[in-house]
């Protein structure tokens, strides 16, 4: 028999609980799901839309009950339960009827705290927490004219935007002279006054409430200055509280929530307990990310994997009232320890102020202009060294490089019909729509959906920011650590760890080792798995062609009408008749339909067929040619200038450094593609500067930048250091390289990587410490000695002929 | 269309987690063999933008098609939600080591050419 598995709770965290359970094993459980209301599971933080009529109930429900059907799950909506037999293991319900569970999940959520004023229980006093004090406030919308608000923080601000747009006139009483004075620091506090007042909403504050009077309904609200204000309804909006009466009732440990551990396991092993209700590392949380994050572990665990663990969320804020930007996050006040970094801009009506400490970002608030919000929020996170970019910080992450779109990423104020993805066409509105009319949370589910962010990814903070502002409520940003991929828990430094420590030598031992939820992983993580392996260990032959993408099993690239494209190898960027010669007959001969010149000075054949590869690639092999690496994850060229041999600004032999360079490197699989130029003079014509790694001759010798690239966002590379001779050039350069290949993420270049990890970092791995740098290069040589044999010579000899050559024929 | 068995190869002619070719009369024809020499046959183009689907990478019962990575199921040769749409596919059957192919498509793929 199955076990049976009682959530308490109808909300968004014992839903997403199970949501995350059936995903796992839709078959681990027979689940039985309690809740108050009488209602499917619905997106509590957008009820604030649905007041200010924005959307509707409908459209914020995200389990409707049919949902429960479809998955077997026995819901009762409008039961409460009383009491928990922990003995016996069964719940008691309010009609007197008992179950039985071999697993409890509370999930009881957070009940608005109610200040026990005079008048606090008259008729019209309401809290602002679910679909029925929504109902209550949009009735009195219908027959009285004035609103008081108690309550000047953020669900307060969010009912009284509500009930103006419901027609009321809204006066908003705040304890303490600064609004949202929780998410905010006085002077965006200030801001958003202001762009409230302007909206028509009246802002007492300093303002304490003395008492509600009326006779049976509300009529007023009686100040302690003796101020008094006619209202038909006041909304008490100061907070809430964990719900822990249930929990405590019945001897569970609770504190301010119920007590967890990291594994969501309350103080009965039996019971585990997930979303507002709970108190995690002496932390409780109000917000919605740390449900997702809690939900995933405690399912994690429900269904016996064992292997994930909850530390604790990051989380940050915004405001959901429409045309109002407002971003905060952690620690935006600061101590002695602190330091500010401040921008503002009065007339633009916009703020932003990080909080620093030790070179990391400790808070951040931002107003008028949120788009950085989530890179700052990442940076907060991750307690990333932020000294390289000090400077330009405040100025967001688009002016990191150059090619950003700078404001017009301001999402609210964009059309509906403005572009967000550029690679698959999605717009703003297609974006929203397709969040709303599917429910999507998550940044992967609006790109399984839309496609959106799912090609480049240079959109992704735009549709994060979106989804962000058409969910509402706080940012659901992708977990602090992401797994590789659907098929694992395990993040990518994980991975690549556990294959160095454990001598892991081959995909299979990887996914066994690391027991991956899937037989044979999938198109995302077995190329990140061949990569890693082959990097640890380049003598072990891991190499296997079926976890490759085509383009590198072929050693050509797919074009979009599934022809191929072949380009040899041009040293440096240089060739000769004879080869041009070559290249032209091999064009003529197989009528190649496009010759074209790549930007890596060399010259490419499209519109081959797979089979007439191996045969193109004899002929021109005969002259000499080999695989450029065009198509794959591996160093493409070494862009050249003509240098001292004929251009009369050349300081140094640029030409022979970048034949050189490219002898070395040529056949070294990378993390991502890896560019590298060298030109002869500061003029920089080969431009070294936007590649992965670029020389720049001087006088005196060498400059070397690194962490270039073109490409989706232009990145201009850091000077990474001066060096002498031609020598130290090529040791700084495997010794790069090297480190990039063991420490980089599948799929990352240079560009990212650094900016993850820090110029400073790099700098002390590979400039100062000069041993450390000739162990590195002795990696890279060692290496290369495996990697360096021309893939085509061996296929145009009939090695892996069953790539190239269609198994059978049938003649009609 | 025919309804006979058609011998095209050997399950050794197919690397386990790959791919082969046949030419067919109407369109190449995609072979696919998983982890466990379970074999499929599905029309080669992927039901978005017309992929190899014998050009992917294939893991458990799916294949991701090289172009734009949507994942197509083998058996059925529908694309796994929430994209939408799917590849014809072709009855299999291996008798030894000799896969047979048939070129009349299973039911149920409504844009099977």
């Amino acid at each position: 028999m199955k076990e049976r598995l009682i959530v308490i709770g109808n909300g968004m965290a014992g839903m997403r609980t199970v949501e995350e359970i059936l995903k796992l094993d839709s078959e681990a459980y027979d689940i039985t799901v309690f809740g108050a209301e009488p209602y499917g599971n619905y997106n509590r933080i957008m009820l604030s839309p649905v007041l200010a009529g924005e959307k509707t109930i409908d459209e914020i429900m995200i389990n409707d009950e049919q949902w429960y059907v479809d998955n077997n799950i026995t819901l009762h909506k409008g039961k409460t339960i009383v009491d928990i037999d922990r003995k016996a293991r069964k719940v008691v319900v309010d009609d007197g009827s008992e179950q039985e569970y071999d697993r409890l999940l509370i999930a009881t959520g957070s009940t608005p705290f109610i200040i026990p004023l005079p008048g606090h229980e008259l008729e019209g006093v309401v809290a602002f927490r679910d679909i029925h004090d929504v109902d209550m406030m949009i009735d009195a919308a219908k027959n009285h004219k004035h609103a008081v608000v108690i309550g000047g923080g953020l669900l307060g601000l969010e009912a009284a935007n509500g009930l103006m747009q419901q027609g009321m006139k809204v006066t908003v009483l705040h304890i303490v002279d600064t609004l949202m004075e929780r998410q905010m620091d006085s002077v965006a506090g200030k801001m958003l006054r202001k762009s409230l007042e302007e909206r028509g909403m009246e802002i007492l504050m300093p303002a304490s409430t003395k008492e509600i009077v009326g006779d049976g309904r509300v009529e007023k609200v009686i100040l302690e200055d003796g101020r008094e204000i006619e209202t038909g309804i006041v909304v008490m909006a100061v907070g809430i509280r964990p719900n822990i009466e249930l929990a405590s009732k019945v001897g569970i440990h609770c504190e301010r929530g119920i007590v967890v551990n990291d594994t969501m396991q309350t103080f009965d092993p039996r019971v585990y307990s997930v979303g507002e209700c709970v108190q995690h590392r002496g932390e409780t949380y109000g917000l919605v990310a740390p449900l997702f994050e809690m939900a995933k572990v405690c399912a994690n665990h429900l269904v016996q994997h064992g292997i994930a663990r909850y530390e604790g969320s990051v989380t940050s804020t915004k405001l959901k009232v429409t045309g109002i930007d407002l971003f905060s996050a952690g620690d935006f006040t600061g101590d002695e320890n602190t330091e500010e970094l401040v921008f503002q801009d009065a007339s633009r009506g916009v703020y932003r102020k990080l909080v620093i400490e030790d070179s990391k970002v400790k808070g951040a608030v931002m107003y008028g202009d949120t788009i950085d919000g989530s890179w700052y929020f990442d940076l907060m996170r991750d307690e990333t060294d932020i000294t390289d970019f000090r400077e330009k910080i405040l100025f967001g992450q688009a002016h990191l490089g150059d090619s950003g779109h700078g404001d017009e990423n301001r999402i609210a104020m964009m059309d509906d019909s403005a572009e967000i993805c550029g690679c698959n066409g999605v717009t703003k509105g297609d974006i929203v729509h397709s969040i709303n009319i599917n429910k999507l949370l998550t940044l992967e589910e609006v790109r399984a959906h839309t496609k959106a962010s799912g090609s480049c990814g240079s959109c992704t903070g735009l549709v994060e920011s979106l989804l962000a502002h058409t969910v509402g409520g706080d940012y659901s940003v992708a977990p602090h650590l992401k797994p590789i991929c659907a098929c694992t828990e395990h993040t990518h430094d994980e991975v690549r760890k556990a294959i160095k420590d454990n001598e892991l030598r081959s995909i299979r031992a990887t996914i066994d080792f690391m027991e991956w939820k899937t037989a044979d992983g999938c198109s995302k993580c077995r190329p990140a798995l061949n990569y890693y392996v082959m990097c640890q260990y380049p003598d072990a032959g891991s190499d296997d062609s079926q976890s490759r993408f085509i383009n590198e099993r072929a050693h050509a690239n797919i074009q979009k009408d599934a022809t191929y494209s072949v380009i040899p190898r041009m040293w440096g960027g240089g060739t000769t008749p004879q080869e041009l010669r070559a290249i032209a007959d091999v064009a003529e001969k197989y009528e190649v339909k496009t010759v074209h010149v790549t930007g890596g000075q060399r010259i490419a054949l499209y519109g081959l067929t797979k089979q007439e590869l191996p045969q193109v690639w004899g002929e021109l092999n005969d002259a000499g040619l080999v695989s450029g690496h065009a198509y794959g994850k591996a160093l493409r060229t070494v862009k050249t200038c003509v240098g001292k041999e004929w251009c009369r600004f050349g300081t140094q032999d640029s030409t022979q450094l970048g034949v050189d360079l490219e002898k070395m490197t040529w056949g070294s699989w990378t993390p991502h593609k890896y560019k590298m130029a060298a030109s002869g003079c500061p003029r920089n014509c080969a431009e070294a500067t936007i590649k992965d790694f670029g020389v720049v001759c001087v006088d005196s010798g060498y400059e070397l930048h690194v962490g270039g690239n073109g490409g989706i966002k232009v990145r201009a590379t850091d000077l990474l250091c001066t060096v002498a001779t031609d020598a130290e050039v090529l040791e700084y350069a495997a010794a790069f390289m090297q480190i990039y290949r063991e420490e980089a993420h599948y799929l990352e270049r240079t560009a990212p990587w650094i900016e993850r990890v820090g110029l400073s970092y790099v700098k002390q791995h590979i400039v100062d410490d000069a041993e450390n740098r000739k162990v590195l290069a002795e990696r890279f040589h060692y290496s290369q000695s495996f990697a360096q044999d021309d893939p085509w010579e061996a296929r145009a000899k009939g090695a892996e002929k069953h790539e190239f050559e269609p198994m059978k024929t049938i003649n009609a | 269309m025919s309804n006979e068995w058609i011998e095209v190869g050997s399950l050794s002619d197919i690397p386990k987690l790959g791919a082969r070719v046949v030419n067919a009369p109407g369109g190449d024809i995609a072979v696919f063999r998983t982890a466990d020499d379970e074999v499929f046959a599905l029309r080669d183009a992927c039901p978005h933008k017309g992929g190899p689907l014998s050009q992917g990478i294939v893991h458990g019962n799916r294949v991701a098609c090289p172009l734009h990575d949507w994942k197509i199921m083998l058996d059925s040769g529908n694309a796994v939600a929430p994209d939408e749409g799917c590849a014809a596919s072709y009855p299999v059957k291996i008798d030894a080591e000799t896969i047979f192919l048939s070129l009349t498509p299973n039911d149920g793929c409504p844009n099977q050419d």
